[in-house]
């Protein structure tokens, strides 16, 4: 079984998570940080850990500037239904996933001004794009770091000085290369960063946050939802520091204690290493596409302008009977389709069959990488030449 | 610590900040521990972080200089009665 879906959610984990997770549901357990007592203050120390390595893998000024959310998709939420306000205006690339693009469309019907700054068919954004759409009203431009369909990598951090140029605020989706990619929220001028803790963090599902950088005023950044904290219990009103003014309930401990776990194996493997092997697998990919007949891959095809997701179609195939194929006849798992990105399939021309997409991870091995192009190279009736 | 010693308690506005100096202040040797407020002072979360009342300029010194922001800091009996 050869499992390419790495940029819905990464399997398998490192064999820490689980065991972390375990740990916390047989031997803590408790509320953290709620009751006082010794399994409520190991519990909050749990997600205090995980809450520093986020910090440390993205540069963000400490722990307490570190929410966790339930996804990346809540994190966007947050952000941008925490801080647009009608008559405000926003830039999006048309690169978006619809985590971003939904929100966006519904805040839009709100009184919130939108424009998108396209992309080349190869996903490639162009900075001087997004400048031209620049306005006294603008206060956010929301990018993604990766694109989900296509892998290209977006220029986040020219984004990012465009946007403190002109007094507004950046937001970077970060799901697709949280954990793969090397991101520093002060040097790639990030103010407000969306990640997953399932995807490149090898976290548990139902893991996520926000980062929030130096320059967002959290007095401006209205809450999703309010409740209980474990802090300023005697008020009826919501706290208004960081964390707990976005925290409010019972979190995911567990998942949050296997986020934690996850995110030691990250840091303790390297963002450059990881990147690098998943840069080979990636260039292993593209050769090995670009040899069989009959095969569109999307994107710049550049391993050093993407993430280790390749999008591609094989002619006279719809792109969910070819993932149907591959999955029954060589158990190999991927995902066809639209990847919840019609904005982005719109840009590169796949709209509406979608495309198949082989996502890899730190865990992938180069001959699982042949054998899913032999595979291809089968169905594509083009057998030869396939695989290196 | 040993019975009836004076002793320090530092407030918190929230657990993650009480976690926060307290790693801090492990990290440069002084010797604390997170212990549930004391009903009879009033905190913003369950947990003050205790220390020896002669260590109270480092503690002082240390939430300064770590920008470690705090409620207030009190002085009682350990363990109190």
């Amino acid at each position: 079984m050869i499992y390419l879906d790495n940029a819905a959610t990464s399997f398998p984990k490192p064999e820490g998570v689980a065991l972390a997770m375990n740990r916390f549901m047989t031997s803590v357990g408790a509320n953290p940080g709620r009751s006082g007592h010794r399994l409520s203050l190991e519990a909050a120390r749990a997600i205090f850990d995980a809450r520093e390595k986020v910090a440390d893998l993205f540069g963000a000024g400490g722990p307490l500037r570190v929410i966790f959310c339930l996804n990346a998709t809540e994190a966007l939420n947050l952000a941008i239904r925490g801080l647009l306000r009608p008559g405000d205006h926003v830039i999006a690339s048309s690169m978006e996933h619809n985590s971003v693009m939904r929100p966006l469309r519904r805040l839009e019907a709100e009184g919130v001004e939108l424009s998108i700054a396209r992309c080349s068919s190869e996903g490639i954004l162009d900075p001087s794009d997004v400048r031209k759409l620049v306005r006294g009203n603008t206060a956010m431009i929301v990018i993604t770091h990766a694109s989900n369909v296509t892998g290209s990598i977006l220029p986040v951090a020219e984004i990012g000085r465009l946007a403190r140029e002109n007094g507004i605020l950046s937001l970077v989706d970060a799901a697709q290369t949280g954990g793969c990619y090397p991101i520093d929220i002060e040097t790639d001028c990030i103010d407000l960063l969306a990640f997953s803790g399932h995807k490149g963090l090898f976290g548990p599902q139902g893991t996520g946050g926000l980062v929030a950088g130096a320059r967002v005023d959290t007095n401006s950044l209205a809450p999703l939802k309010t409740g209980g904290t474990g802090s300023r219990s005697e008020y009826e009103t919501q706290p208004d520091f960081l964390p707990d003014k976005y925290e409010s309930g019972t979190p995911n401990t567990v998942g949050i204690a296997g986020l934690g776990a996850g995110l030691e194996f990250v840091l303790g493997e390297g963002i450059g290493r990881i990147r690098e092997h998943e840069k080979a697998l990636t260039k292993r990919l593209l050769s090995g596409l670009a040899d069989i007949p009959a095969i569109t891959v999307y994107g710049e095809r550049n391993p050093e302008r993407q993430t280790a997701t390749v999008s591609f179609n094989i002619r006279g195939i719809d792109s969910s009977e070819a993932a149907m194929r591959l999955d029954e006849e060589y158990e190999i798992m991927c995902r066809p389709g639209l990847h919840c990105s019609p904005a982005a399939h719109r840009t590169i021309g796949a709209f509406p069959g979608g495309t198949i997409r082989f996502s890899m991870s730190y865990m992938n091995s180069r001959e699982e990488i042949d054998c899913a192009v032999h595979a291809v190279a089968d169905i594509a009736g083009g057998a030869g030449g396939a695989g290196k | 610590m040993s019975s009836g010693i004076e002793c320090g308690v530092v407030l918190f506005e929230s657990t993650s900040a009480a976690l926060k100096a307290e790693k801090e202040a492990v990290k440069t040797g002084l010797k604390v521990k997170l212990i549930p407020v004391p009903r009879a002072l009033n905190s913003g979360c369950g947990f003050c972080l205790r220390f020896d009342w002669q260590d109270i300029e480092k503690i002082r010194g240390l939430l300064i200089s770590r920008e470690l922001k705090f409620e207030g800091i009190h002085k009682l009996k350990w363990p109190p009665n």
